[in-house]
């Protein structure tokens, strides 16, 4: 079952004079087992949209429907709170007992694991992420580095085996050979647990690189929605928004303004890379 | 969530209170304090609840800001009232009903003492109404700073405030995100007994104490590599200046005071 999406809005602090509207009417549905991705500006309000398929705010008018619980509804959340595992951008919030181990079985203990399913899950969870557990597993949280901190946290997350992992950010702050790791675990937990991926990202590379689907949200409104050849072939579009394509998406516009016939469908450099080779040959 | 507190009192405005510098606002509270303190006699009350009104109107705050203040004491306000009424028993007996008994001293103190605790939070609470918060420490430092001589760190002081004040709203928007980050994984500050709901806040505190720590750490690198080093021989941008209307505030005070000694002396007795 997905998660859908109804005539959303949110407004911060209504009726005061900072009232502000953060989402404004979206509607969407996310398919089980795919990668969406969210991109848009700072203050476009993904941040906003996606605490709302936790329940962790609600809507001030719309709702979320996950699996067919109703957000909104205080029993209903708590039954679709623990199918929606959600990674915050800095680990740093959420880190906070004295071993990774005792950290990562946090979240299991939460729910109603008992200790020795909670360390079972917790060690699992780090070696999907990429922690092993006798060597970091009583390594204090706050000794790791940034990109081991955010595995951690990932790993916390994991190790409720959520059916839709939503991810905020999840590269921000790292640099590339850490982007690159996380990414790929990120793609792996999706092969191995076969959990829903719904990750935010302001990095077009990796969100072109990795989504199925792809919302593009501009100033609180759903601006565009489809697959990343339809996204991306509005290079010019995005760049107007203040959004940057991929770097290829801009070659490629360049490539074409001077004359050059390069295919709509290349933003990635594996696409570019492969449409070269064979123009190249014939 | 966290987000909706509303941190500090001032509203922002341009009366007369506004105006006035923050070290004449400071020695002036204080003075009203004194004043408050100064009034033996029930009917003399009425100059002291006179001169709050009028200088609440010289505000143009609203009453309903003075009765917000008074809200943490909603409580203390009546139990203080009940017990003064009840448990003096000296003077004249006037009402007498079953085991209540009420003497003339126990209401002339119950009366008194909340009176003289409203005005003097009223009183106190005009002050941090018009006041910034960086006023209030500029001026609180400028006040201090005679005690310099004494080695008394004010500047130090003044600065730890200042930047106390400035990370309240960062410290509020990160204990959010925190508690946000807990419950999502399932985390619940909701239920259980209070020991179980202290245990449940250190998933909470713990984050927050460390980044803290980290912050702080990361200023004072700012700080010093801005060459900051402590209050000697630093200017100001916002040079504090006494004007006219500080010696009026003045004058006003000073008559304050000096018509409840007067008229506590020459007044005859009423009651």
């Amino acid at each position: 079952m997905p998660i859908v999406v109804e005539n959303l809005t949110h407004t911060y602090m209504p009726g005061t004079p900072n009232a502000h509207v953060a989402v404004d009417n979206v509607s969407l549905t996310i398919n089980e087992g795919e990668f969406f991705g969210i991109i848009g500006h700072t203050g476009s309000g993904k941040s906003t949209f996606i605490q709302h398929l936790n329940g962790l705010i609600q809507p001030t008018s719309g709702r979320v429907l996950v699996d067919g619980f109703d957000m909104n509804d205080k029993k209903q959340r708590r039954q679709g709170r623990a199918l929606v595992g959600m990674v915050f951008q800095y680990p740093d919030y959420q880190l906070f007992d004295s071993t990774v181990l005792d950290d990562v079985m946090f979240g299991p203990k939460n729910i109603g694991q008992s200790p020795e399913e909670a360390k079972a899950s917790a060690e699992a969870a780090m070696r999907t992420v990429g922690l092993d557990p006798e060597k970091f597993g009583e390594k204090s949280p706050f000794e790791l580095s940034g990109g081991e901190k955010r595995r951690a946290a990932l790993a916390g997350i994991i190790a409720m085996k959520p059916k839709y992992l939503v991810l905020d950010e999840p590269m921000a702050g790292l640099d590339p050979s850490g982007r690159r790791e996380v990414l790929k675990t990120i793609s792996d937990l999706r092969t191995e647990l076969g959990c829903t991926v719904i990750m935010v990202s302001h990095s077009m590379e990796d969100v072109a690189r990795s989504a199925e689907r792809i919302a593009v949200m501009n100033e609180s409104k759903l601006f565009a929605l489809g697959t990343p050849d339809e996204i991306f072939s509005r290079t010019d579009d995005l760049i107007a928004m203040g959004l940057d394509a991929p770097q290829t998406a801009r070659l490629a516009k360049a490539l074409r303004e001077k004359g050059i016939a390069v295919p709509d469908n290349i933003y990635t450099n594996e696409q570019f890379i492969e449409w070269f080779g064979r123009v190249r040959n014939a | 969530m966290l987000k909706d507190i509303t941190l500090g009192q001032y509203v922002p405005g341009d009366s007369a209170l506004h105006k006035l510098d923050p070290r004449t606002k400071i020695i002036l509270m204080i003075a009203f304090v004194v004043a408050v303190f100064l009034v033996k006699r029930i009917e003399v009350f009425a100059i002291v609840i006179l001169f709050t009104i009028v200088v609440t109107l010289l505000s143009h705050m609203s009453i309903s800001y003075l009765f917000k203040a008074l809200k943490p004491m909603r409580l203390l306000l009546p139990l203080m009232f009940l017990m003064n009424l009840f448990l003096i028993k000296t003077g004249d007996l006037l009402v007498e009903w079953w085991i209540f008994k009420i003497y003339s001293d126990g209401l002339k103190n119950a009366i008194f003492i909340v009176l003289r605790l409203a005005t003097l939070i009223a009183g106190t609470s005009l002050l941090t109404l018009t006041t910034t918060p960086i006023a209030l420490t500029d001026g609180l430092e400028k006040l201090l700073s005679p005690l310099k001589i004494i080695k008394f760190p004010a500047h130090e002081l003044a600065m730890m405030m200042t930047i106390a004040l400035r990370f309240i709203p960062t410290l509020v928007e990160e204990a959010d995100k925190i508690m946000k980050a807990q419950l999502a994984r399932g985390a619940d500050f909701e239920s259980g007994n209070i020991f179980k709901r202290a245990k449940a806040m250190l998933p909470i505190l713990i984050p927050l104490f460390v980044n803290s720590f980290r912050r702080a750490d990361e200023l004072a690198m700012a700080m010093e590599s801005r060459c900051y080093h402590g209050g000697e021989g630093r200017t100001r941008m916002r040079v504090l200046r006494f004007t006219w209307r500080d010696l009026v505030a003045i004058f006003v005070v000073a008559a304050l005071i000096a018509a409840i000694v007067i008229a506590q002396k020459l007044l005859p007795p009423l009651f």
